[in-house]
């Protein structure tokens, strides 16, 4: 056998090896997006009440509360990265790099500090390799997150809102992440946590009548106790949503690779076959070459 | 007369809802019961357990951590980190 067509089936072969591959993580990926959209859908009840309630207590109070109201000056400003800890999932993690960049950039334009708190491994990945600094990190379950995680990194980034801007602390929140728009687009979004913007209500706002609420035992504890849960809320609420666009682009990106693996098979096979058949043709052309040679010999 | 309309709903799922006739919280200042056509309010509530006091007379009892309660015009939601029916 010819080299060249030798060297054509052994590239068949790691094209076939390839899209067994592929094919098995879109697959996996295509069932998780189910369950991930669940869990989505399931966290929506929760979330709505805390908006609700934060509305309701937004337009109620002139109270001063430190969640509530802007600072004169911000000074420093957060930013939450949410990204996957796996990659094979095309520009899910760049697009939302890319956007918090963008973000940093116009922050830095108003004068602001920038602080950033990265989730999943491949953000840590992108600043490490460019020897940056960051405040935290979480990586290893950015598949399925635990609401666990969403406490913790609302602990940490309100316990540096908390903390004077002297103190290192921050003045802004904003989290960045991919929201799970359909199964072909997962859009980069960018929130504002803190200080609060005017909540956008899932439901159709009653301007009729804005009922006075009772608060037990008073404003100010409930907004204490009430802020801490919406900010955990959110995040939770961006965790899945950008776990469930994750595994949206990994469906994505590994049907394309699957696609252009049976391209390559193809385009293969057939230069395989033009080799063969070239080496056919010298063959026999060799072998009347011959024949003739023999016969004018005579 | 009118029913309440209860949803109890932890961070991750919903875990209750339906009409009540009477909802009865712990909240940090004390055991709270709330009938239709209580003025809105918003508490933060005491762990402890929730006791719903369905149309019919039945009871259901869910334990509630770490939340707070809402009513507005007979809507009760008692929202909750952990939340689980007993």
């Amino acid at each position: 056998m010819g080299a060249q067509l030798r060297v054509y089936r052994q590239k068949i072969k790691s094209a076939q090896t390839t899209k067994k591959i592929t094919k098995a993580m879109e697959l996996i990926a295509a069932s998780r997006i189910q369950k991930a959209q669940a869990r989505v859908a399931a966290s929506t009840p929760y979330s709505r009440a805390i908006t609700r309630a934060v509305s309701a207590v937004a337009t109620y109070s002139n109270v001063d509360h430190v969640l509530t109201t802007e600072p004169e000056k911000i000074e420093r400003a957060a930013i939450v990265i949410l990204t996957s800890d796996r990659g094979l999932a095309g520009a899910f993690n760049s697009q939302v790099l890319r956007e918090a960049e963008e973000l940093a950039e116009l922050l830095r334009s108003q004068g602001k500090e920038v602080v950033y708190f990265l989730v999943g491994r491949k953000a840590v990945g992108y600043f490490q390799f460019r020897h940056r600094e960051f405040e935290q990190d979480w990586v290893g379950s950015s598949e399925s997150p635990e609401f666990e995680l969403a406490k913790e990194i609302a602990d940490a980034v309100l316990e540096s809102f908390l903390r004077d801007a002297s103190d290192g602390g921050v003045d802004e929140i904003h989290v960045v992440y991919n929201t799970f728009v359909s199964m072909m687009t997962q859009t980069p979004t960018v929130v504002r946590l803190l200080p609060l913007e005017v909540v956008e209500g899932v439901e159709e706002p009653d301007a009729t009548v804005q009922p006075l609420y009772e608060f037990e035992p008073d404003v100010e504890t409930v907004l204490d106790g009430l802020l801490p849960v919406y900010i955990e809320s959110r995040i939770f609420n961006a965790l899945l949503q950008s776990a469930a666009a994750k595994h949206a682009a990994t469906q994505k990106a590994m049907k394309s690779a699957s696609d252009n693996a049976d391209k390559l098979i193809t385009d293969y096979t057939r230069l395989a076959n033009n080799a063969r058949q070239a080496e056919i043709t010298q063959q026999i052309s060799e072998i009347v070459g011959g024949a003739d040679a023999l016969v004018a010999a005579k | 007369m009118a029913a309440l309309n209860v949803s109890v709903v932890s961070a991750d799922r919903e875990v209750w809802s339906g009409e009540a006739a009477m909802v009865v919280a712990k909240t940090v200042e004390g055991e709270i019961g709330i009938l239709p056509g209580h003025e809105p309010m918003l508490a933060i509530l005491a762990s402890g357990e929730v006791r719903v006091t369905l149309p019919g007379g039945e009871k259901i009892t869910a334990s509630a951590e770490d939340g707070f309660l809402s009513v507005q015009s007979d809507q009760v939601q008692v929202v909750a980190s952990r939340a689980e029916l007993a």
